[in-house]
Formats: C-alpha cells, sequence, structure tokens
C-alpha cells in the first residue's frame, strides 16, 4: 500500500485472520466429530479436539455407512458421485465445445436459433421445471440410472459461451492458414482448436466437476435406491430419521468424505479454478 | 511454378457495397508482383481472392492454366504468408512447417528432408524444437515463409508480411525475400502499403486505389510516367507537387526543382518549412498567397535555405500533365 | 462480434449442435412447455382426470397466504443472504488487497467452501446449532440466549442465511479480489497525494470503481439465494417451522413432490421462470454494457 502504517497491516492480517478461523471453524467441528464415539458427541458440551475414532468411524461408513437408517456402503456413494461428477464435466465440455465450433466457425441456416435455444437454457434450471423434468426421465425409464443422473444435466449454455468467447479470441489467420495448409474443419478442430483450448477446459473441467459432484435436487428426485445415492444424498438420508436417533459421528465422517475430493480438486487445481470461475461469468 | 491470370475481377458484399471493380492483370511465371495501395484499397482483398479466402463475385482467377474460381484453397497449390503470421502457437516449428505436408499425406521421411532444407535456406535449424511465443519477430518470419516454402507451391502469396517487423528489420527480411525469390523463382504475389518494400522488390506492380488498379507496370515505369494524380501523389516522398496551370494539373518531382536567379524563375513559393537531411534538404512552402498550393522542393545540401521567397526551376522534359477532372496523365 | 472466416458444409454444423440441441429439447423445453400446460389444469385428488381451468391456479396461488408469506421469506433470505455475503466478502477482500506478503495464502484458505455442496453446507451448520447437542447452541445457551430453531422462525431464518452465506463468500471473495486488483496502484497513489487516507480513499476511489463488480455480484448471490440454496434448506430446516424458512423454489418441491399437487406447483414453476428470465435479462444488460466500457 501507498503508506506505512504498521497498525492498518496489523489490523488487516488480524481480520483476515478471523476470517479464516471462522469459515474453517464449521470444517473444524465436523472433523473432530468424525474422531468420536457417538456417546462422546451427545455428551453436551462435545469435545473440541481429535479423539480416537477416525479410523473406526471411516472404516465403519466407506464399507457399511451406518448402522440404522441408511446401511449402504458411502464408498458406493462417493463412486457414483464421482461417475456423475465426471460424466458431467466431460460431458459438457464435449457437446459444448462442438456446438459452438459450429455456432463460430459454419454459417448455416437457423444458426442464431440454436444460439439462442441454448441461451434460454440459461433461465430454465432444475429448480424451476423439478415436475416435468422427473416426468419427461421416469417416461425414458432412466430412474435409478447413471444416464438419468447425469444426461439431463449436460446441456450447459456457460460452457457453450465459454467456448464461442475463446474461439472468438483465436485469430482468424490461424483458420486461414490451415485451410491453406490444407486442413478441413474437423482436422482444423482437433489440430489446432483442440490444443489452444486446453486451459479453458481444464477451468471449466474444475467448474463443472464441483457442479456435478455437488448436485442435490436431481438425485434427490432420481435416486430411490440405496445402491444409486450419491454421497451428498447419503448424508441427507442419514440425518432424516431425527436429532437424538442421527449417528452424528458417523454422519460427520460421511461429510468429510463428501466435501473432500471437490475440495482437494480447488485447491490442487486453483489456478484453473480461478480462471474458469471469473471466465464463465463473463 | 505457373502464371497466374486475373480477368476482370470483381468482388461485392452487397448489391451496393463493391470492393473490387473489375482488376485484370497477366502475371508471368516466376514473376514477382507487389501490390501496393493504401489501407482499404481492396489489395489484400484482392490478394485472398487469389488464395481462395474470398469467394469471387464475377471475373476469373487462373492460375497456370486451371481457372480456380470455385477451387479450395488447398486445391490452388499456393501457399500463403499472413500479416501475424498465422503460426500454431502450440506446435513447434519444425511441426508448424510440417503440418501442411502431413494433410497432404507426404512420407515421413519426404517431410523431414524438405522441412530441414527450408530451415537450412532461412537459418531456422537451431529453432526447430522452439515453441513460436520463444522466437523473435524476425524468426516467427522466417518460420511463416518456411511452411510456405516446404509446400513447394505453384505461388507464394505474401500479406503484408514485413509490416509487424522493426524498421532495421524490415530492411533485412526485404533483401532475404529477394536472395529467396531468385533463389526458388516461384511466382509471388505480395501485398503492401509500403512504397520503399514495393519498389524495391517489385518486378512489376499493381497501384491500387479504392478498388481499382490505378497503374500496373514496373516499379521506375510508374515512377517516371505515373498513370493518374492518384499514383502520383501515392508514389514518391515527398509525392510528386501537383499544380494547376492553364485549366490542367502539373506535375513535377520535389528532386526536379532547383532554385535559380529571380530572372529565370518559372515557379516561386514563399518557403515556411525546411528540413534538413543532411544529404539533402527538403524546403515546403507555398505559391503566392497562404491558401495557394503547396509545393515541396528537395535541394542539395550545399543549397543555403531559408524561409522566404524562393524562385525555382524545371527542365521541361520532366514535367507531367494531368487532366484535372478525371485525374488522367495527359501524354505529350 | 462474428468471425469471418468460416468452413463450409451442408450437415457438419448440424451434426454438431446436434446433441446439445436434443438434450435441451428433451430435457429444458419439452418440460419446460409441459409446466406451463399444467398450470393451467386442474387434477382431482388421485391424478385420474385433468381439467382445464385457465389462470385459475395462478389466482389460487395469489390468494393463497403460504404463497403470499413464501415470497416475503424468500425476499427476506435473499436480500440477508446478498448482503451479508457481499459485505463480509468485500471488507476480506480489501484486507487481502492490502497485505503484500500472503494473499494467496489468505485466498487460498477462504476459498474452499465454494467446493462444498449446499447440503453438506446445510448439514455442517445444522451441526453447529442442533438445539440439544451443537456446540454453537451451547455456548449461547451459557450467554443466556434460548436456541431451538425447531420452534423459534427467526432463528431458523438465521441459521439457513448464515449457511447458504458461507458458502457463497469464497465466490465473492474471489471476484471482489480481482476486482481490486485491476484497479491501477496510480489511481490510488494519486488520492494518496491527494490527501486522502486510507478509509477515504477506499469510499471515494475504491467502492465506486468497484460498483460493476458489486453490482454483478448483487445479481449472482441473488439467483444464488433464490434456487442454488434448495439443498442448504431441505437438509436443515425443510421449509420449518411454519413456513418461517419455505423459499420459493422449496415450495415448488414441496408441493409438487410432497403434495403432488401439480397443477399449483407448476403454476409456482411458471412463477419462478419469469422471475429468472426478468434476472436474466438484468444481468445481462449490465454485461452489454460493461462490454461497451
Amino acid at each position: 500500500m501507498v503508506e506505512n502504517r504498521p497498525w492498518l497491516t496489523f489490523l488487516s492480517h488480524a481480520v483476515l485472520i478471523a476470517g479464516v478461523i471462522v469459515v474453517a471453524f464449521p470444517l473444524y467441528v465436523t472433523f473432530v466429530a468424525s474422531t468420536h464415539t457417538l456417546d462422546d458427541i451427545l455428551s453436551v458440551p462435545m469435545p473440541l479436539l481429535p479423539g480416537d475414532r477416525l479410523w473406526e468411524n471411516y472404516a465403519q461408513v466407506l464399507t457399511a455407512g451406518t448402522t440404522k437408517g441408511v446401511t449402504s456402503p458411502v464408498g458406493r456413494m462417493m463412486l457414483n458421485s464421482l461417475v456423475m461428477a465426471v460424466v458431467i464435466a466431460l460431458g459438457k465440455i464435449a457437446i459444448s465445445i462442438i456446438a459452438s465450433f459450429a455456432i463460430v466457425y459454419f454459417r448455416f441456416r437457423l444458426r442464431m436459433f440454436f444460439f439462442w435455444m441454448i441461451f434460454v437454457t440459461l433461465m430454465l434450471p432444475v429448480e424451476v421445471r423439478i415436475i416435468p423434468t422427473f416426468k419427461v426421465v421416469a417416461d425414458l425409464h432412466m430412474i435409478n440410472s447413471y444416464v438419468g443422473l447425469t444426461v439431463p444435466l449436460i446441456a450447459s449454455a456457460t460452457a457453450t459461451f465459454l467456448f464461442r468467447q475463446f474461439f472468438l479470441t483465436v485469430p482468424d489467420e490461424l483458420a486461414e492458414a490451415a485451410r491453406v495448409d490444407g486442413a478441413g474443419p474437423m482436422r482444423f478442430f482437433r489440430d489446432v482448436l483442440l490444443p489452444l483450448a486446453g486451459t479453458s477446459i481444464a477451468a471449466l473441467f474444475v467448474i463443472q466437476f464441483i457442479y456435478g459432484w455437488n448436485q442435490y435436487l436431481w438425485p434427490l428426485l432420481i435416486t430411490t435406491e440405496e445402491s444409486m445415492y450419491t454421497s451428498v444424498i447419503g448424508i441427507k438420508r442419514m440425518i432424516a430419521t431425527g436429532d437424538a436417533l442421527t449417528e452424528w459421528n458417523l454422519v460427520m465422517a460421511t461429510a468429510m468424505l463428501a466435501l473432500l475430493p471437490p475440495a482437494l480438486v480447488v485447491l490442487l487445481m486453483q489456478k484453473w479454478f480461478v480462471k474458469g470461475l471469473v471466465e464463465t461469468e463473463k | 511454378m505457373a502464371a497466374v491470370s486475373l480477368r476482370d475481377v470483381r468482388k461485392s458484399y452487397t448489391k451496393d457495397l463493391q470492393v473490387i471493380h473489375g482488376v485484370s492483370m497477366e502475371i508471368a511465371d516466376g514473376e514477382f508482383i507487389v501490390i501496393l495501395g493504401p489501407s482499404g484499397c481492396g489489395k489484400s482483398t484482392l490478394l485472398r481472392m487469389v488464395a481462395g479466402l474470398e469467394t469471387i463475385t464475377a471475373g476469373e482467377i487462373a492460375i497456370g492454366d486451371r481457372v480456380v474460381n470455385n477451387l479450395e484453397p488447398k486445391d490452388r497449390d499456393i501457399a500463403m504468408v499472413f500479416q501475424n503470421y498465422a503460426l500454431y502457437p502450440h506446435m513447434s516449428v519444425y511441426d508448424n512447417m510440417a503440418y501442411g505436408l502431413r494433410i497432404r499425406g507426404f512420407a515421413r521421411e519426404k517431410i523431414e528432408e524438405r522441412v530441414q532444407r527450408a530451415a537450412e535456406i532461412l537459418e531456422l535449424k537451431k529453432f526447430l524444437d522452439r515453441k513460436p511465443r520463444a522466437l523473435s519477430g524476425g524468426q516467427r518470419q522466417r518460420v511463416a515463409m518456411g511452411r510456405a516454402i516446404v509446400r513447394e507451391p505453384q505461388v507464394f502469396l505474401f500479406d503484408e508480411p514485413l509490416s509487424n517487423l522493426d524498421a532495421k528489420l524490415r530492411v533485412q527480411m526485404r533483401g532475404e525475400l529477394q536472395a529467396l525469390h531468385r533463389r526458388l523463382g516461384t511466382t509471388s504475389l505480395f501485398v503492401t502499403h509500403d512504397q520503399v518494400e514495393a519498389m524495391t522488390l517489385a518486378q512489376r506492380m499493381i497501384v491500387m486505389n479504392a478498388g481499382r488498379a490505378e497503374q500496373i507496370g514496373a516499379p521506375l515505369e510508374v515512377y517516371a510516367r505515373p498513370a493518374t494524380t492518384f499514383v502520383a501523389g501515392f508514389i514518391g516522398s515527398p509525392p510528386m507537387n501537383l499544380i494547376p496551370r492553364d485549366g490542367r494539373l502539373m506535375g513535377v518531382r520535389p528532386e526536379h526543382l532547383e532554385p535559380c536567379g529571380e530572372s529565370e524563375a518559372m515557379l516561386s513559393i514563399e518557403v515556411d518549412l525546411i528540413e534538413p537531411l543532411g544529404a539533402d534538404t527538403l524546403v515546403y512552402g507555398h505559391i503566392g498567397d497562404r491558401e495557394g498550393t503547396r509545393v515541396a522542393a528537395r535541394l542539395h545540401a550545399s543549397v543555403d535555405a531559408r524561409t522566404g521567397r524562393l524562385p525555382l526551376r524545371y527542365a521541361p522534359g520532366q514535367v507531367h500533365w494531368f487532366e484535372p477532372a478525371s485525374g488522367r496523365r495527359i501524354e505529350a | 462480434m462474428e468471425k469471418k472466416v468460416v468452413f463450409r458444409s451442408a450437415w457438419l454444423p448440424y451434426a454438431l449442435v446436434a446433441p446439445q440441441i436434443a438434450i435441451t429439447l428433451v430435457f429444458f423445453f419439452w418440460p419446460a412447455a409441459q409446466a406451463l400446460w399444467y398450470s393451467f389444469q386442474l387434477q382431482d385428488a388421485f391424478g385420474l382426470k385433468t381439467q382445464f381451468v385457465g389462470l385459475q391456479n395462478f389466482a389460487a396461488l395469489l390468494r393463497d397466504s403460504n404463497y403470499l408469506q413464501s415470497f416475503k421469506v424468500t425476499a427476506m433470505f435473499s436480500a440477508l443472504v446478498a448482503f451479508s455475503g457481499i459485505g463480509i466478502s468485500l471488507l476480506l477482500a480489501a484486507m487481502a488487497d492490502r497485505v503484500l506478503r500472503g494473499a494467496l495464502v489468505y485466498r487460498t484458505l477462504l476459498i474452499w467452501p465454494y467446493a462444498v455442496a449446499s447440503a453438506v453446507a446445510g448439514v455442517l451448520w445444522l451441526f453447529l446449532f442442533a438445539p440439544s447437542i451443537g456446540i454453537v447452541t451451547y455456548v449461547l445457551k451459557r450467554g443466556g440466549i434460548h436456541w431451538d430453531w425447531l420452534l423459534q422462525g427467526d432463528q431458523a431464518m438465521l441459521l439457513v442465511v448464515i449457511a447458504a452465506t458461507w458458502k457463497q463468500i469464497s465466490y465473492n471473495f474471489l471476484f471482489f479480489l480481482a476486482g481490486l486488483q485491476s484497479i491501477p496502484r496510480s489511481l490510488i497513489e494519486a488520492a494518496a497525494i491527494d490527501g486522502a487516507g486510507p478509509g477515504r480513499r477506499f469510499w471515494t476511489i475504491v467502492f465506486p470503481l468497484l460498483s460493476p463488480t458489486t453490482f454483478f455480484l448483487l445479481v449472482v448471490n441473488i439467483v444464488y439465494a433464490f434456487f442454488d440454496t434448495f439443498g442448504v434448506i431441505d437438509a436443515t430446516t425443510q421449509g420449518g417451522p411454519a413456513g418461517a424458512t419455505q423459499i420459493l423454489v422449496y415450495k415448488v418441491y414441496y408441493d409438487g413432490v410432497k403434495a403432488a399437487d401439480l397443477g399449483g406447483s407448476s403454476a409456482q414453476s411458471v412463477i419462478l421462470m419469469a422471475i429468472v428470465i426478468a434476472l436474466t435479462v438484468v444481468q445481462f444488460r449490465y454485461v452489454e454494457r460493461r462490454v461497451q466500457y
């Protein structure tokens, strides 16, 4: 900053550290709770230092879920979440990148019509068309299937816009040079555009992976079998039985398992994450 | 290698917006042609029509004995060097040059041989593994030329390839381009707005203005006998003076004016700006009052130039006459 | 903006847009059209008969005090989430922009809640505030505050606002930090030379220059509070107690899925769509304007 005022710098750090602590506090308590027995947690106030049941609790939920209520292994749920996150992220990227390639690099009838059609989907989040969408999926016999979990969420206006934006910044001369070199459209797409879009793809993957992993309403509607639960749904089902009956130590272990993969993706791919977040909102 | 024919080539974007108004030219096999003109005159459009990157609205373009109007760029057997080079940023120098050959299905050894030879000619051997961003402007320029050379096409097309280089490098690359053309002898079309590039590189040039070819000819011939006032004003620095005389326009180049005594004066100007350049001195002034025609003269450095009245004379043989309305040259 | 260079093919572009368009038609337009259709229908209790009733479902909604209550709750909820989220993030971002060392470390420590699913965020805070065993409940009780959001509507609202805000802070923080870092240093220095202290500089120079970012975040946060907080609500209060936290999206879900009121739920969907369209238009007009700057 411009002037040197030590107390101001000190204040800034103090505010930031306070912010970090408040933001991290729920996570810390969750972790602590996941390392105790249920009795420890139910004795008010619960301990604020980690206990010795870390291994037992995590092994229990990963292989067998809770002892009452949800008895499916959380390992299976995490696998479901992973499939959902990866398929949605890759699917969105794949169909959006080819659609925007067509819209940017070709002139064809209905081009703008298609463009607006994709745009309008921004205005139709799943939350506002819950029941009819559920009906469509039910009629197509996609309930309790990976296809039903993923395909309806794969259309993406944001990804299409991001790639369109990116393609528009690619110099025209590159496409001309490729034409003179003898490359057809798909060859140009594969050899030139795809490698150049690498960072955009990575950024979008991070954002969409988190989006897919964290889906809630959709899997809540279309998964009725425990074997198809995602980890987020699993947690919800575990606490549904009521305050006193909830095995909080196991719920919290499941919560840790459910939030760890996307949190790691954000932290390890921070650069792409920030880029993806800031650019998809342009 | 091949000859190129432009036969009354026209381009319109809409019914009312015509950008090329019928250009015709026969380019001989191995000729180096420069298309010169100010920005927006249609010179790049013309080149891109030869390349196949713009459609031809009317007329015909032939390369060799094939009319190429409806051929894709890849089928025209041409190679192009772009103003911003258009190198593929994610490919190495080697891959940039090899890409066109790979698409055409050349054998690996053949590609290797051609790329190595082009790299040799262009002194790029050291850089073959680098990405374009790790190269200087001049090196990128050379890679762009290398990409054209390896294809061994019938025609080279250059779209202002030197305009992104700094002044010194531009002079150097000009020399290298000339040497390259001497060595390969490939028919070349070169677009530029820089008259020095045009004068030094061209065997013949087309001077374009507002979508029309104002004059086609060898550089010195164009300089010595400009066909229109536009050409007279565009080529030469400072440009030819155009002075109204007897209902016509008299053109005389600044270097053809020399100071003289009052009695011999064929022209008198009021000097108001002096630019000593070392080898010679440019003086600028106006005839008569301040609103009068402005005239520039290139004087020998030994002349002691001052502001104020300056009597000038010229040899009658070095004067050009133009029709004021059409701007056309009037032959003596 | 358009490319001047294009490829030509009679079928390829259609093939390329086909997957996206197919999914859009089947899972977006068709259901949306059906929502619109159902919103004009009345279904009997057994789902056997339907009849066209025109705007009756909408009229019924506007007379329904529960629905109007849900509107109020949503307005309150989104205002609280948007303002507290924006305020806290702006404070943190301004501080992070001030410190020369460690800004990246703070960023890392503050952005991870973005990765937490809203339902999981709800569960985390639910546990802290659980009426009988929650650690925060315990501290509050020691401080003389009786905490039981299962009974107290205000407390339930506070709980969902905290959980929803907590999750959104990282997003706002990133945008504010990027906005702050794009303000030219020379402007701040010029203000300092003019004699403005740090606080004054912030309110007279920095904050006005950030206003596009702030406005953008305001819209995004409202959209977030409207739609993306479904998980928070469902995992914690489930709209209760007595509808105190029943936001519009939750009511659509509840009426449609739990109460199986197809017509009423669809009419609510249609109203929600109208709200999304309005918000999207606002957002895009703003984006267009920003592009012109």
